[in-house]
């Protein structure tokens, strides 16, 4: 039977389509050089301004005048063409387009490595470059291969002081970097219905690391209760027994809290193994681990604590910003030392706010630990939200079990 | 216009080669795309800049992964490597480098070694490597008909004059 991905997409997997996109979205970096790619075409208009999205999160708000010069010129063009746009402060682009703009069925299509996020919504989200984004912007469409799709059979429950965020590095070094290049992810099996959506975010935001096209959810009862705060309706996904060309088995409560270590993405260690490696800085955030539910994992810990180490927290999104200050949590983190960011990407590209010097090593609950990624020089280790937080009190590896 | 077939010198890099390490981040932000060719590989190999120019690049695996960064294949394209050999791609990148008119090619050649002399042809989909001829999947017609007009850009121009 058919995968969801064949579903939404019409065809079977292996074939080429011309698709009309339901929502396109860049963000300032990308953006910027759509732009440039777009005037190069003779900026002939662009075709469906309702679906085109310019959210700013990369370099937000500017680090120099160059980029404040280039992100004006975006500005322009944002709002003479009558386009949404997001500006600084406003979130991460995945956050942003997951409150109330994508719903489950639709095509979508980001500038961006890691809009495979909004499959959580059920939708087909996918990333490409600035000129096919440039393309869309001109005529509405692109072209897709219709993906095979690998599925990912989630059983059991997690155990204390487990997060998605290990599920999500525990699969990623199951595949293996390029283990699903040009597939999509399925996340099916008898555990899904508990999977809330902040974690179907993280599971989602993750399968580009492993090459994937994307990672999809069917749409549910947890997918409509998220997307009835922003009035989107949600219809309904059913599982059809579809055809994977690979199976991956994760029993949630064999999962433990693990760390990607430097500089590979799928190799982990389980964090009792390194734990005391010294630390630098610890980094919450980004579009894998940034929402207020992570915030709030973090604060539980260091709530009447103090980190020993520089730790710098960046909210997803505005409305994620906002939650935490209206809850309490934001006062909890600030009183224990750490440095809250606005709302964007913070240091993980390795652009501004919180890069790395030489020599120096880092804990971030980001998606990538390339070499040189967020400094030159610097050792980059992936985690989940509670192992930083737990990392941050000692200024070292912290099993967060042990914190609790 | 790109030139389908073609034939120069190998340069080899490794497996799993992100596209940070093509561009670094802190060189993205701006118009002038020269300025990457300057910087391409600056964190991998600060050598390898200097020799793309009418090269053959040739990578492992999964060549390209992580970021959407179009300008790491536009850096490659600007230094004058006239195509990218691995035996995978990751997905974003494969596309980028239709778009900027730089040709790729599916093919394992394990075993190429710095300055051997590659002779490819995208359309029939071969490549040629001291005497021994290797057959890959040539590309789609369309990323066949965007590579041949010179990327994406010129591809719309064309579409628009029809």
């Amino acid at each position: 039977m058919v995968t969801l991905s064949e579903k939404i997409l019409g065809a079977p997997a292996g074939t080429y389509i011309d698709r009309r996109i339901d929502r396109a979205f860049c963000h300032d970096g990308t953006g910027i050089q759509a732009k440039i790619i777009y005037d190069a075409m003779g900026a002939p208009g662009i075709a469906n301004p309702d679906s085109v999205y310019i959210i700013y999160d990369h370099i937000a708000p500017a680090n120099n005048s160059q980029t404040a010069e280039l992100q004006a010129e975006l500005r322009t063009l944002a709002r003479e063409c009558g386009v949404h746009f997001w500006d600084i402060g406003s979130g991460i682009c995945h956050q942003v387009m997951a409150e109330g703009q994508v719903a489950p069925g639709e095509v979508v299509i980001g500038a961006d490595s890691h809009s495979c996020t909004l499959g959580a919504l059920g939708a087909f989200a996918t990333g490409v470059g600035a000129s096919d984004m440039a393309g869309i912007w001109v005529s509405g469409e692109t072209w897709l291969r219709v993906p095979d799709s690998i599925g990912i059979h989630l059983s059991g429950s997690l155990a204390k002081g487990v997060e998605w965020k290990d599920v999500a590095l525990t699969y990623v070094a199951r595949l293996g970097m390029d283990g699903a290049t040009y597939a999509a992810l399925e996340f099916i099996g008898e555990s899904t219905p508990s999977v809330p959506m902040e974690g179907r975010l993280t599971l989602c935001n993750m399968a580009v690391e492993a090459g994937a096209k994307t990672g999809l959810f069917y749409a549910d009862k947890e997918t409509e209760r998220y997307l009835a705060e922003y009035s989107v309706p949600c219809p309904m996904q059913v599982l059809e027994n579809p055809d994977y060309v690979q199976d991956c088995y994760l029993d949630l409560a064999d999962i433990e809290p693990v760390c990607a270590v430097p500089h590979r993405v799928d190799t982990v260690q389980p964090v009792p193994a390194l734990a005391g490696t010294h630390l630098d800085q610890v980094f919450i955030g980004t579009c894998t681990n940034g929402r207020f539910e992570d915030l709030a994992r973090a604060a539980r810990i260091l709530k009447g604590r103090r980190v020993k180490v520089r730790t710098i927290v960046v909210p997803a999104s505005e409305r994620d910003f906002l939650k935490a200050i209206l809850s309490g949590v934001a006062a909890d983190l600030v009183q224990a030392g750490c440095t809250i960011g606005p709302p964007g990407c913070g240091p993980c590209l390795g652009a501004h706010m919180g890069v790395l010097g030489e020599g120096e090593v880092a804990l971030s609950t980001a998606n990538r630990n390339f070499k040189n990624r967020m400094g030159v020089g610097a050792s980059y280790y992936l985690c989940s939200p509670s192992t930083a937080a737990a990392s941050a009190i000692y200024g070292e590896i912290t099993d967060p079990r042990e914190v609790v | 216009m790109t030139a389908l077939k073609g034939s120069g010198p190998a340069v080899c890099i490794g497996e799993d080669i992100d596209t940070d390490l093509v561009i670094a981040g802190r060189y993205l932000r701006t118009k002038d795309w020269s300025f990457w060719a300057q910087h391409v590989f600056e964190d991998l190999d600060p050598s390898l800049a200097g020799r793309l120019k009418g090269a053959v690049l040739v990578a492992g695996k999964n060549m390209g992964c992580g970021s959407s960064r179009e300008q790491a294949a536009r850096a490659l394209h600007e230094a004058g490597v006239l195509a990218v050999i691995a035996p995978s791609f990751a997905r974003i990148f494969f596309r980028n480098c239709i778009n900027v008119g730089l040709p790729l090619l599916e093919c394992d050649l394990t075993g190429c070694t710095d300055g051997m002399i590659i002779t490819f042809d995208c359309t029939e989909g071969w490549v040629e490597v001291d005497g021994t001829r290797y057959l890959f999947r040539p590309l789609s017609p369309r990323m066949q008909e965007i590579l041949s007009t010179g990327g994406l850009i010129e591809y719309w121009k064309r579409r628009k004059e029809r």
